[in-house]
């Protein structure tokens, strides 16, 4: 069953079109990769999806249902959860106050509960941010700040925190890129876990090929804002097309 | 001890007896305080409790929220004369206060909307705006500001037999016990949550679902719920009103007071609404010094100290749970 379905999207900032009429069409359950040279667009086609910004033309449905013009956090109550390519963190928090918030929708959320200090629906989201934590190896840094955490933890963080929507699609920003080649092994393998533990599809945008190829069902390829190749891992890397953007012409 | 059993046990208030015991000592300390010092210090303390529970109401909306307001002195204003013009119709005061709280805080939510599309800087130039906006209407409006006699409040009718300054003294000491209370629950509960999320990254707080719309304006709401409620209480210890004692500087003191105490706390709060009290006291033969000191004590603040006096009682703690080790 098709999750996700875009058609002709397209969006330009002043004269650069970032995205020039994409189609992609994203089934419930698997794993796609979008990869390109920087600039390409694949950035872009996230924050559109996400909300983040408005696309000049072009639909986007979820389950059949437009998210064209409604607010990140509306689109958010739908089933999408994203990762930053540049994390975009509660930096001044605690780990665990991160995680929190990433269950905030899930909130039943009563302003008198809040301010009489009625914890119920703490204590009934703490379990899943625990279960999250496990999953995530985080238990060592549930108290400290998020700003005083390395980088591998942080990235981990922000993938805890979108996981904590319970998202029916996730979309992942880069999700191994500046990290040792240890835990790149590791997210990888984490990411490939997600699939069968939180039931969610994932779009991931990703320069690592390698990595890239070995966790995606399927893989797109984009340049100057266009889809140039899709298929599988193994037919994409060899579209001509593709190794022209990446290598040049000979 | 500090083995924590369980997610309730972690989500007190108070999780350590020492915490505990040390907070009853100060609880003590101030109910016993009127009847052991002179009057003039518990007027004092009446003054910080006063302007505690309005920096409190600050400090949630530029410390946890992160969005700069230089319009409290309006709100201030609109909870004074809220309350002023009440009790003068005879209406109980819990009922006034609330009013005066509620009015501020409806205000509030107006002056909250150009923070949907003003960030920083242009924030608080509108938000000054209303500030002074409000100053001019009062003191061009006699029959809303009481005319050059000012607005004369009934006082508070002293109960339970305590005197006069005793009952005024327990009387916004309990206000300022309940509306701390307040403060602490709702920083940790999912509101206080979505406040810093927004402060610390709009964008991702959008993503995660948090509608920035709905709680700036909550943000704005409950601070100048907070700040109205100061002013009605500042009705009610004078006694008297008139636009004159709401004027920028007003603004600019609960403003010190909220970075010298230590941003997103409510302990910095109720520190920095002490030293804006007591610095004019101390200084009180040198009254044109007293923004000098502000001002140097807020370079000296974000240079050494970015937490103000919290961060320094934070690291003073600190020191003695260590010591002797360092």
């Amino acid at each position: 069953m098709t999750l996700l379905r875009i058609d002709d999207l397209a969006i330009s900032f002043g004269g650069i079109t970032a995205l020039a009429g994409i189609d992609l069409q994203v089934e419930e359950g698997e794993i796609i990769a979008v990869i390109g040279p920087n600039g390409s667009g694949k950035t872009t086609l996230l924050n559109c999806i996400s909300g983040v910004y408005k696309p000049d033309r072009g639909e986007i449905f979820l389950n059949g249902e437009s998210l064209l013009g409604l607010s990140p956090d509306f689109i958010s109550h739908c089933g999408i959860a994203r990762t930053f390519q540049n994390l975009r963190l509660f930096l001044h928090t605690t780990v665990l106050d991160n995680l929190l918030l990433g269950r905030h929708i899930k909130f039943r959320k009563n302003p008198i509960h809040a301010l009489l200090r009625m914890r119920k629906e703490e204590l009934r989201h703490r379990e899943m941010v625990e279960e999250i934590i496990d999953f995530l190896d985080l238990q060592a840094f549930r108290k400290a700040r998020v700003i005083d955490c390395p980088f591998g933890i942080q990235k981990k963080v922000e993938l805890g925190r979108a996981l904590g929507l319970e998202p029916k699609l996730l979309l992942l920003d880069e999700p191994v890129s500046g990290l040792t080649m240890e835990e790149k092994e590791e997210s990888a393998y984490r990411i490939g876990e997600i699939r069968g533990r939180f039931h969610a599809t994932i779009l991931l945008v990703e320069h690592d090929l390698r990595i890239a190829s070995r966790l995606a069902d399927r893989m797109v390829a984009f340049n100057y804002g266009q889809k140039i190749a899709e298929g599988s891992p193994e037919q994409v890397q060899k579209n001509p097309e593709v190794i022209r953007a990446y290598l040049g012409e000979e | 001890m500090d083995l924590i059993e369980s997610y309730r046990e972690e989500l007190r208030l108070i999780r350590k007896p020492w915490t505990g015991f040390w907070v009853g000592m100060i609880f003590f300390a101030v109910i016993l305080l009127p009847w052991f010092s002179p009057e003039y210090y518990a007027y004092i303390a009446t003054l910080i409790f006063i302007y505690s529970i309005g920096v409190q109401g600050q400090n949630l909306l530029i410390g946890y929220t992160g969005q700069i307001s230089f319009g409290q002195a309006g709100f201030l204003a609109i909870g004074a004369f809220t309350f002023g013009h009440l009790s003068r119709l005879g209406s109980p005061i819990l009922i006034n206060l609330l009013c005066a709280g509620s009015a501020a805080g409806l205000f509030g939510l107006l002056v909250g909307f150009p923070s949907l599309r003003l960030k920083g800087p242009y924030l608080a130039i509108a938000t000054l705006g209303f500030g002074i906006t409000v100053y001019q209407i009062l003191a061009n409006s006699e029959i809303l500001s009481g005319g050059r006699m000012g607005l004369s409040v009934p006082k508070l009718t002293p109960f339970l037999g305590l005197t006069k300054s005793m009952s005024i003294y327990y009387f916004n000491f309990f206000l300022f016990l309940f509306f701390t209370l307040f403060s602490y629950n709702l920083v940790s509960s999912y509101i206080g949550r979505a406040f810093i999320a927004i402060r610390d990254n709009d964008i991702a707080a959008e993503v995660t679902g948090v509608n920035l719309a709905r709680y700036k304006l909550l943000s704005f709401a409950i601070s100048s719920f907070y700040t109205g409620i100061q002013g009605g209480l500042y009705a009610l210890l004078m006694g008297y009103l008139e636009p004159n004692m709401f004027t920028f500087m007003e603004a600019i003191t609960l403003f010190v007071a909220v970075i010298i105490g230590g941003l997103a706390s409510v302990e910095g709060s109720i520190f920095g609404a002490a030293f804006v009290i007591l610095i004019p006291q101390i200084f009180s033969g040198y009254k044109e010094l007293v923004p000098v000191i502000f001002g140097v004590t807020i370079i000296i603040v974000l240079i050494f100290e970015p937490l103000g006096l919290f961060g320094r009682w934070m690291k003073m703690r600190l020191y003695l749970r260590n010591w002797p080790f360092r």
